[in-house]
């Protein structure tokens, strides 16, 4: 930057001449885009060909690559499956509901955490965030299965609930909505508390301390200083916690297997695994992807704007 | 003396908190006190933590029982890591998962890291068309949930590549496609902080611009490198839907996979212990992917705040 504004224009002009070929850039990216066109772009094709082209006679899938003979009704189908009425809307409908109570879940516990270690961790916020990282890479298979174990009905869970007073033991791992919900929070807390971490880490102190000086009550502060800024970090977590969610089968799986409680994501694993039918699998996934597609869009959106405004 | 206290308070209580802190002092002055300590913030904190890790330790205590329970703990013994029959080191199966983890992470790392490693290079100094959509498409498979690309790959493997079918290749192909990605964005970070300056230097000293990418560019980005590669391989190691889809049979069995299916069907506390050693395996690749670059980067100015903080800024 420096040698740019000690140059005359003329020789900025010589100089630029004797850059790099402009071609060398593309083709150091080519070869990780031809990889994601092809094992990302191209499944993503095969998912509507598929969903929009049929099945034989044995039901099994028909896929149809040119898009100008696509079914649309087909398509429309799997979206009428998932609206009220439809053969899926009763999956649906529970994946919503599990969805939004784990996320005010995680609202209601992430929030106060993520503040205390970004903004109260003092001497020991290196270790507090190094506890919070830790169950980042723990398999969540390994912290499913921890709970799987605490919620035998001779597990520990039980133990102290005889002990409590509002609770009774009770075998928690046969179909109950609520060890789901459960599950679902314990899973994605840390995904959901370290965006957070980052955002509330990102404010200015000196905003937080003119409030108060201006004389300003700690909740008043909060509800116009601390929280305005803080949006941005709370919907890119909420957005960041939402997208896996809305894709998980495998805690209902663990933690209660019953039909009543299935949500999409296992009807999506029953459709194209058990080989019930892939054409409706696919549909299914192609509706979970077009209504996941705001969320995702605003998370890459915020997340873009906010690191162009660190730069 | 605590009702003369609390009349000084209601008149002025920034006096009270100034001058004498013998005094006790009312509720609402606590409550105005901005230094007072967060006690009940620390609290939910505290209590978050020890909720999220008391679980795992118990299943890591558990993998020691002496008898059979998964639930509860039964005297100490080291039967379920290298006991005969059903352990850790006998139980082929659980042997089986875990050879194939390994291997699986260990490819990925190795294809991964140089093709998103290229890549976060060309995006970051790419200018003109072509850059926004590439760069587009690698932001995507980071916030697409992993049901819906392992629906995708599944059925691509399935319906058009029937050539590679699904097994261990399919498997290490839909590792690869989600963790080039994570190359890039932990990479670029560092492309950025390091600048234009020195590979404009390189090549006004008569560097092809090949060379100062190889002499200059690469040794100064090789810690940064050196994190997103076992970053990926411990991203490998604890995936389960990707591999669980692609997974042709039982023989391609990982360690997530075996977890999930054993866990259903009334598992010993052998299960256990393959899970804790997975989670050493993670750490161990986390811990060096943290500290080695630190180490390599001691001759540097001090980079602000601990890695740590470091690595929770990542926006993944």
């Amino acid at each position: 930057m420096k040698t740019r504004v000690s140059l005359g224009r003329r020789a900025r002009a010589e100089w630029r001449e004797a850059r790099p070929p402009r071609a060398l850039w593309p083709v150091l990216a080519l070869p990780g885009v031809g990889w994601l066109c092809v094992f990302f772009v191209v499944p993503f094709y095969a998912v509507i060909a598929i969903a929009a082209g049929g099945v034989d006679e044995f039901a099994e899938p028909v896929p149809e690559w040119n898009p100008l003979q696509w079914n649309g009704s087909l398509i429309l189908d799997g979206f009428r499956g998932v609206l009220p009425g439809g053969d899926q809307s009763n999956a649906m409908q529970r994946t919503v509901q599990y969805v939004s109570l784990a996320l005010f879940a995680c609202y209601l516990i992430g929030y106060p955490v993520a503040y205390y270690v970004a903004r109260l961790g003092g001497r020991r916020k290196g270790m507090l965030l190094l506890l919070l990282l830790a169950p980042f890479w723990i398999s969540y298979l390994m912290r499913m299965l921890a709970w799987l174990n605490l919620l035998q009905t001779d597990g520990y869970v039980n133990d102290v609930a005889a002990v409590l007073p509002f609770v009774s033991p009770t075998n928690w791992l046969d179909g109950r909505w609520y060890t789901v919900v459960f599950g679902l929070v314990y899973g994605y807390l840390p995904f959901f508390v370290l965006p957070l971490y980052s955002a509330l880490d990102r404010i200015d102190q000196r905003l937080i301390e003119a409030s108060r000086d201006l004389g300003i009550g700690p909740i008043a502060t909060f509800r116009r200083v601390t929280l305005p800024l803080s949006r941005q970090g709370l919907l890119a977590a909420g957005a960041i916690t939402a997208l896996p969610m809305f894709g998980d089968y495998y805690t209902q799986d663990l933690l209660s297997q019953s039909p009543s409680t299935s949500m999409i994501g296992n009807q999506i694993n029953t459709f194209l695994r058990s080989g019930a039918s892939k054409q409706t699998g696919a549909a299914l996934v192609l509706v979970l992807s077009m209504f996941l597609a705001i969320l995702m869009a605003y998370y890459l959106w915020s997340t873009n704007a906010a690191s162009t405004e660190v730069r | 003396m605590t009702t003369r206290a609390a009349t000084d308070a209601s008149k002025d209580s920034a006096q009270i908190s100034g001058s004498s802190g013998i005094r006790r002092r009312s509720i609402s002055d606590w409550y105005a006190d901005p230094f007072r300590r967060p006690r009940t913030l620390a609290a939910i904190t505290w209590a978050y933590i020890a909720w999220s890790l008391l679980p795992i330790l118990i299943t890591i205590r558990i993998s020691f029982n002496e008898g059979r329970s998964r639930s509860s703990f039964q005297g100490w013994s080291a039967k379920w890591w290298t006991g005969p029959g059903d352990s850790l080191l006998h139980n082929p199966d659980l042997s089986n998962a875990m050879r194939n983890s390994v291997k699986l992470a260990v490819l990925t790392m190795v294809i991964a890291t140089p093709i998103g490693v290229a890549l976060s290079l060309g995006l970051a100094r790419w200018r003109g068309f072509g850059r926004r959509p590439a760069n587009m498409l690698m932001l995507i498979p980071l916030v697409t949930p992993e049901l819906v690309m392992g629906g995708a790959l599944l059925l691509v493997f399935t319906e058009l590549l029937r050539s590679i079918g699904l097994g261990q290749t399919a498997q290490l192909i839909g590792h690869v496609t989600f963790t080039i990605s994570y190359v890039v964005v932990i990479t670029r970070g560092r492309l950025f902080t390091i600048g234009r300056d020195v590979e404009e230097a390189a090549q006004d000293l008569g560097a092809t611009p090949l060379q100062a990418i190889r002499t200059v560019l690469l040794p100064m980005m090789a810690p940064a490198v050196f994190t997103s590669a076992m970053i990926v391989f411990a991203t490998s190691l604890d995936d389960f839907v990707i591999s669980a889809w692609l997974a042709s049979d039982v023989s391609d069995e990982t360690v997530p996979i075996r977890i999930y299916s054993a866990a259903k069907r009334a598992p010993t506390p052998s299960l256990n212990a393959l899970a804790t050693f997975m989670m050493v395996c993670t750490f161990a690749a986390i811990a060096l992917g943290m500290v080695l670059p630190r180490v390599l980067r001691r001759g540097e100015k001090a980079a602000r705040g601990s890695s740590v903080e470091e690595f929770a800024a990542l926006d993944l």
